[in-house]
């Protein structure tokens, strides 16, 4: 188990920056989502941590070890890929052996080992099959005690659920996280789902371009993103730009909002907005146009358009059951759930 | 019910009708060449002419008769075990190379410089060699212009000069099918076993050459049985040096015109070919898993 840094990585292929001065850590034991939409750099990142990609400068070190010069097979991880890559010539027990072997184990002592693996993903029986013979959720299980019997200083997992479908992909992510916690290694994952990304980390990057961000807890980044990227690819968010007039931001059409932090550009999100057929008090007032609303059980979803900009808004069932099917209506928000945007 | 079967006879029918040029095919180019040879070697004269002939097994004991003949097919039988694993030994390592090291335009290029052998005559092709290979050839030439001391380098009319011109005429065979079977592999799996901590010649040992061995054999026997009855190599590059089984059943046709005991002897290495075959392929299955 050990930390994971890497400073100042810079990777560019031909005249494309995969990677541009990213700088990170990810801490011991922790489960670390990197997020970000194709071709953002996270898969990138993780292949430089695994060994796969040598960036043109910047260093890694694993634990108090700088792994930059070191090759693949020597830096002690273990990876998980979006295919599971498991070998098809061996049984599930000789993939899960194929890690103990190379590094020396043989024996009881790996059969222990395999068994204890195999365990840990409830694939205790299924030692003797070989991989075509399983399920696509059971061979992730297999990539996963494969990546984990050598007892890794690091464990790198490639878009680990992407190959799953959605039903599997909800239990698997419960089973992963068990995983993490009880043999609780390092673990770093890439994924493009940002569901995915705030169930499973303690903390998540996101990248864009080749760049980092934001980092942070799950909660803190969701609730309050810093920049619209992070805003409208975590979650949705309404995004509004105004002028400054003193503490309040003088939106399209003359409304004032509060204004946070000396913004110009706003965010609130959906299920932080207030639909009413009557005006409500206080500031954080617009006047809408509903156009559609959308039933989902305990939540409905109100699609709104305010001075040509397309709303949205989640209201709990009682509130939803008050409106009408379209017409003008009050959207509101309270202070508290407006957040400062930067502009770039 | 009387329609089902109707329709099981139609099928088998057409099954047939599109399958008859096929059947003719191998009928004419196969089974009739090869049962007209069967036919031969049991007589004792080629029924040609006014000849006189009769049904006899002496062709095939003439074989047991003289160890000439079971030494020619044993040096023959080790020069396609030398002429294998050479094509092996260069081959896999150049199909790795084409399928994993090399993309794009590069790739395209050098598979056309392994197909070129194909291209050229092969009678073409030996001679080339007999130049090169000659004393004050090509080669000779060479190795003096860089080469401080004065060495004389004579290949020709060895058995170098034979193992040289077939591995270059057969080496494609392996390249080929070990690099169908090499493309095949994903790179993830090479991927995980590094990340597993594993030495390339671990991966060599343990997945690539387990997952590559169907190609790898398909191409070693693609090589080992013409090269076993190969004839003109020998007899162009070997000079005397060049008897080998394959030349002796040229002999009994083109020179000394004994088809029966041609014949018989072109049976003879043909059984003992596929017995080499089936005793070889459960060792070489085994070693696949």
């Amino acid at each position: 188990m050990s930390e994971v840094r890497v400073n100042n990585i810079v990777k560019t292929y031909k005249t494309a920056r995969a990677l541009d001065d990213v700088t990170l850590t990810f801490p011991d034991g922790g489960f670390f989502g990197l997020l970000g939409p194709s071709g953002s750099g996270k898969t990138t990142l993780l292949r430089t941590i695994a060994g796969f990609v040598e960036p043109d400068t910047g260093s890694v070190t694993i634990g108090d070890r700088p792994v930059v010069n070191v090759p693949v097979e020597a830096r002690e991880i273990g990876m998980v890929f979006q295919n599971y890559a498991l070998f098809p010539n061996m049984t599930v027990a000789d993939n899960v052996d194929f890690g103990l072997r190379v590094r020396g184990v043989t024996g009881n002592d790996a059969k222990r080992r395999v068994a204890e693996a195999l365990e840990l993903v409830q694939l205790g029986p299924l030692g003797k099959r070989y991989p075509h013979e399983l399920s696509g959720g059971q061979r992730q299980r297999v990539a996963m005690a494969r990546a984990i019997a050598p007892r890794p200083r690091v464990l790198l997992l490639d878009e680990p659920l992407s190959a799953l479908d959605k039903s599997l992909r909800v239990d698997m992510q419960i089973e992963l996280k068990r995983i993490q916690r009880e043999v609780g290694i390092t673990t770093i994952f890439v994924t493009h789902d940002q569901e995915e990304a705030l169930t499973l980390s303690d903390r998540i990057g996101i990248l864009k371009g080749g760049r980092l961000v934001r980092e942070g807890r799950p909660q803190e980044v969701y609730a309050d993103p810093g920049d619209t990227f992070t805003a409208r690819f975590l979650g949705e968010a309404n995004v509004f730009d105004g002028k400054p007039e003193g503490s309040l931001l003088e939106l399209l059409g003359g409304a004032r909002v509060t204004r946070p932090e000396k913004a110009t550009r706003i965010a609130v999100r959906p299920e932080h907005m207030t639909v009413s057929t009557v005006e409500p008090e206080g500031p954080n007032v617009l006047r809408a146009e509903l156009r559609q609303r959308i039933f989902a059980g305990a939540m409905g979803t109100c699609v709104l358009e305010w001075q040509g900009q397309p709303v949205k808004a989640i209201a709990r069932q009682e509130e939803f059951d008050g409106l009408p099917e379209k017409g003008a209506v009050w959207l509101s928000w309270s202070d508290r759930h407006a957040r400062a945007l930067t502009v770039d | 019910m009387s329609g089902g079967i109707n329709i099981a006879r139609t099928d088998k029918l057409r099954a047939f009708a599109l399958l008859s040029p096929a059947y003719l095919w191998l009928t004419l180019a196969v089974f009739l060449p090869l049962s007209a040879m069967a036919f031969f070697s049991f007589l004792t004269e080629v029924p040609f002419g006014d000849a006189e002939w009769s049904v006899t097994l002496t062709n095939y004991s003439a074989f047991f008769e003289s160890s000439t003949f079971s030494r020619l097919l044993l040096k023959s039988v080790m020069l396609g075990v030398k002429v294998t694993a050479l094509c092996v030994l260069i081959g896999f390592p150049c199909a790795w190379v084409l399928a994993k090291m090399i993309k794009g335009r590069a790739r395209e290029a050098l598979f056309l410089m392994v197909i070129l052998p194909f291209w050229s005559n092969s009678l073409v092709r030996i001679f080339s060699w007999a130049i090169v290979l000659r004393g004050n050839g090509v080669l000779d030439k060479f190795v003096n212009a860089i080469w401080p001391w004065d060495v004389k380098v004579n290949l020709l009319f060895s058995e170098w000069a034979i193992v040289i011109g077939l591995v270059h005429s057969y080496l494609p065979y392996v390249i080929l099918t070990s690099y169908l079977a090499l493309q095949a592999i994903d790179d993830s799996l090479i991927e995980a076993a590094r990340s597993l901590g594993a030495k390339w010649w671990t991966i060599l040992w343990r997945i690539v050459l387990p997952l590559s061995a169907p190609g790898l054999l398909a191409g070693a026997v693609l090589v080992f049985v013409p090269v076993v009855g190969s004839f003109m190599e020998p007899r162009i590059l070997g000079g005397r040096m060049g008897t080998y089984y394959g030349t002796l059943i040229e002999d009994q046709f083109v020179a000394v015109f004994n088809w029966p005991l041609g014949a018989a002897l072109s049976f003879i290495l043909l059984a003992v070919v596929l017995i080499i075959l089936a005793v070889a392929s459960p060792i070489l299955k085994r070693a696949q898993t």
